[in-house]
């Protein structure tokens, strides 16, 4: 890591905001007010706040990429380097969450020259630039013609720092890079912004919900209050100082507005031992569940299964899954986790091998495949979470959004109503029951998902990833409501690589261990 | 590979690394000729080629040019096979073509089979074969052409050598690469119908309703590639300078002489052997 070769260093930049204000123009609310912070030339900035706080908001402004006065209203003053924001191109690389919207060309050397071509640099240097940049973020070994699309998520998010890198900026903006990540990719970052920092000396600011990740590279916390919080006039900074200075003082804020505050414990939700006030009871969905599985058998079975699409990521599978218990499919991105859940989940065709549910919950007998069955078997049987929640919204209000599992189980409209206000109640969406379901915050959107999949009263509950993204205030939720559901006897297999929630509920993890062909015949 | 082993702490299972699933890297064409040329010649080629075709309708010319472009290609590295393998779509079309007009193309000649509205004589067989022979001869060429074309080398070449305006061709560019994304979220849209239980019944409905998710997903996959493009520079006022140079090379300009000679020595031996015929005429 140390033998990379010397990035030409760009002076690094500071950031003054004056009483600084931002409101878009679709909306009456500004999503930031009254922001007064100087930040110095080569401070390294975690900044922190509730979800809502601003924080992506003030990111966007500090990149210069919150557009035009038809986009939204501004007041005060945000400079960089002395100059306004919108005319400080270049000065300030803007990383973002997700990998995907952030690579733009086909070619990786093409990809990271996008931005030097922008700002008009002339060829001979453009090219110099994106080999340093390449080099800096620990990408030496990649070949400028490599195609992005075959890249780890690890690599995809060094390809985009390399991308902003190329530019040389004074100021390094990180929005949640390594939110989309595995382990392993989160540490390829980490240590690639480590060396990055270390050797150009750039002014680095970086939201991020995990503090942990950034703590040791962190100088300074700046902590931003949501506008309009009673207490806190009108948003604003709410605390700023050193790691140590901010945590001690705000570590119980900070908690509650959702951090991953350092030194907190995790709550222990394995079965037996949730704390009873604590749990979250499903009455509704429970009466449609039998309780006389036996709590040896095996609900959903695999045997000698291959899955893929197309071609087999994994041959010769064999797994049991039992009632009650949690299973976490852990493995680095891209190892096939979430193929192997949508082939359990009966959406997937097995290439070679079976899947097949306990006898006593086939919808016929001897009629045990998932895959076979038509759509409507499959509820009250299997339910899948998708990553994604706006992938499985399918109506134009939260409240027939989950009534639409009942509705097509040949519940009568009062019936599924019922079912679907009580889970409403439930999952503490009573008050958006009539707006439509896009307009959700991500945590309520993803909440949403669950609870629409719980209406149909699944015995097995497969997820994606369901505490992807997500603060330490909704992560909680989720695990909270995950071992609501397996209390009531249901089986839940999660793809997941949180650690933290396959310790908090102990899941029983079946990890995916990428072996290469030769490995294999030895 | 562990065996099922109920309720034990850990549990793993062998799949193949996701680095030895890629497929290799594409040539930009199967035809070593191709592959040398600018993107752009290979949209202006199949463009002179197929112009002088227009203006005859005859069973020469067609023929003729489909013949010389097949053995070029041959020349160019790919074999008659692979191209009819390769340009099924075509055959399908001229397919079609030629079922239609041999039955309601204009009547002339002997008659061979009458029913209703349907005719088929000496003259709608005649035309149809015409029709048939030039789609084959403009299509397959402008297939062949284009098959593999790299989009952002294309891009390059509309706004080095066309002057096209750059902020909308790499615009245009990175749309193209969201539309792999939509791909996989129109598959996740359907499986996740599926497991809700509105998989069943009515295939059109379903299709609309997943449509009207696709369109919500779409506009924001497209609002934050346009924040990712803004946060680079693009789309600012400074002159954009270009990291790839698209130039056109010899062989672009023997490329266009070849593809202009092609057509009209075609055509003169259609009129030399008195085959000319003009489409506006008919039958």
């Amino acid at each position: 890591m140390n033998n990379r070769t010397q990035f030409e260093q760009p002076a690094p930049v500071g950031v003054e905001a004056r009483d600084w204000g931002w409101r878009h123009s679709t909306r009456k609310d500004f999503a930031l007010r009254h922001v007064n912070l100087t930040i110095r030339p080569g401070e390294r900035v975690l900044l922190l706040g509730s979800s809502g706080a601003g924080k992506s908001t003030f990111m966007a402004a500090m990149a210069g990429v919150l557009g035009s006065d038809d986009e939204g209203e501004s007041e005060g003053e945000l400079t960089i380097d002395g100059m306004d924001v919108r005319s400080a191109r270049g000065k300030a690389g803007l990383v973002l969450q997700d990998p995907d919207s952030q690579i733009i060309l086909e070619r990786a050397g093409d990809d990271a020259a996008f931005a030097c071509e922008n700002l008009g640099i002339p060829r001979a240097q453009i090219w110099q630039r994106v080999r340093e940049a390449l080099d800096i973020v620990g990408l030496e070994s990649l070949e400028l013609t490599h195609s992005t699309r075959h890249l780890s998520g690890g690599q995809r998010q060094r390809l985009a720092l390399a991308d902003v890198l190329a530019m040389r900026p004074g100021l390094l903006l990180l929005d949640e890079p390594t939110a989309n990540l595995d382990p392993e990719g989160v540490k390829e970052v980490h240590d690639a912004v480590k060396h990055v920092v270390e050797s150009t000396g750039q002014t680095m600011v970086v939201v991020e919900h995990h503090i942990d990740v950034w703590l040791d590279l962190v100088d300074r916390v700046i902590v931003l209050g949501t506008a309009g919080d009673s207490g806190n006039n009108e948003g604003g900074v709410l605390a700023d100082g050193t790691p140590d200075e901010v945590f001690s003082t705000m570590g119980d804020v900070l908690a509650q507005g959702g951090a991953w505050v350092p030194g907190r414990n995790i709550p222990d939700y394995r079965a037996g031992h949730a704390p009873e006030q604590d749990s979250i009871h499903f009455q509704a969905a429970s009466s449609t569940l039998t309780a006389s599985l036996d709590p040896d058998e095996p609900v959903l079975q695999c045997r000698d299964l291959s899955f893929g699409r197309g071609t087999a990521l994994g041959t010769g599978v064999n797994l049991d899954f039992y009632p009650g218990t949690i299973y976490a499919l852990m493995g680095p991105n891209g190892a096939g986790k979430s193929t192997l859940a949508l082939t359990l989940a009966g959406l997937l065709k097995p290439l070679a091998g079976h899947v097949t549910i306990a006898p006593s919950l086939a919808p016929k007998p001897n009629h045990l495949e998932p895959f076979s069955w038509k759509s409507r078997q499959l509820l009250g049987r299997i339910g899948m979470v998708f990553q994604e929640p706006e992938h499985q919204f399918a109506a134009n209000t939260v409240r027939d959004e989950v009534a639409i599992g009942p509705k097509s189980m040949g519940k009568t409209q009062e019936e599924a109503y019922a079912i679907a206000d009580e889970m409403l109640e439930r999952m503490n969406l009573t008050r958006f029951a009539v707006g439509n379901p896009y307009t959700l915050s991500g945590g309520e959107k993803r909440r949403l998902s669950v609870a629409s999949m719980l209406a149909a009263a699944p015995h097995i509950l497969i997820m994606d990833e369901p505490t992807f993204g997500q603060d330490f205030r909704t992560w909680s939720e989720m695990v909270k409501l995950i071992a609501g559901i397996r209390d009531l006897g249901c089986t839940v297999i999660m793809v997941t690589h949180d650690e933290p929630l396959v310790e908090s509920l102990g899941a029983t993890a079946i990890h995916f261990k990428p072996t290469s062909h030769d490995e294999r015949k030895a | 590979m562990s065996a099922a082993e109920p309720h034990t702490a850990s549990l793993s299972i062998t799949v193949t690394p996701p680095d030895e699933r890629h497929e290799q890297a594409k040539p930009a064409s199967q035809s070593w000729f191709i592959a040398k040329l600018n993107p752009v010649s290979r949209f202006i080629c199949p463009l002179f080629m197929s112009l002088p075709l227009f203006f005859t309708l005859d069973v020469v010319s067609g023929s003729i040019q489909f013949g010389v472009v097949l053995i070029l290609l041959w020349i160019g590295g790919i074999n008659p096979l692979v191209v009819m393998r390769r340009t099924w779509p075509v055959w399908w079309g001229a397919f079609f073509g030629f079922i239609t007009i041999a039955m309601y193309g204009r009547t002339g000649g002997t008659i061979y089979c009458s029913w209703g509205a349907v005719t088929i004589s000496d003259g709608s067989l005649y035309i149809a074969c015409a029709t048939f022979l030039r789609v084959a001869a403009i299509a397959v060429p402008s297939v062949m052409f284009m098959l593999d074309l790299d989009p952002t080398d294309l891009a390059d070449g509309l706004v080095q050598i066309l002057h096209l305006s750059p902020r909308f061709v790499y615009g245009g560019l990175a749309g193209i690469r969201m539309f792999t994304l939509l791909q996989e979220d129109w598959r996740a849209l359907g499986l996740s119908r599926r497991s809700r239980g509105l998989g069943d019944g009515n295939a059109v409905a379903r299709m609309f309703s997943q449509a009207f998710g696709l369109l919500v997903l779409s506009i924001r996959r497209a609002t934050k590639l346009a924040t990712a493009m803004e946060a680079r520079g693009f789309g600012s006022d400074t002159e954009r300078s270009q990291a790839r140079v698209s130039q056109l090379h010899t062989i672009d300009w023997i490329a266009y002489v070849v593809s202009i000679i092609i057509p009209l020595t075609a055509v003169g031996i259609a009129i030399a052997t008195g085959n000319w015929h003009s489409p506006l005429r008919g039958a």
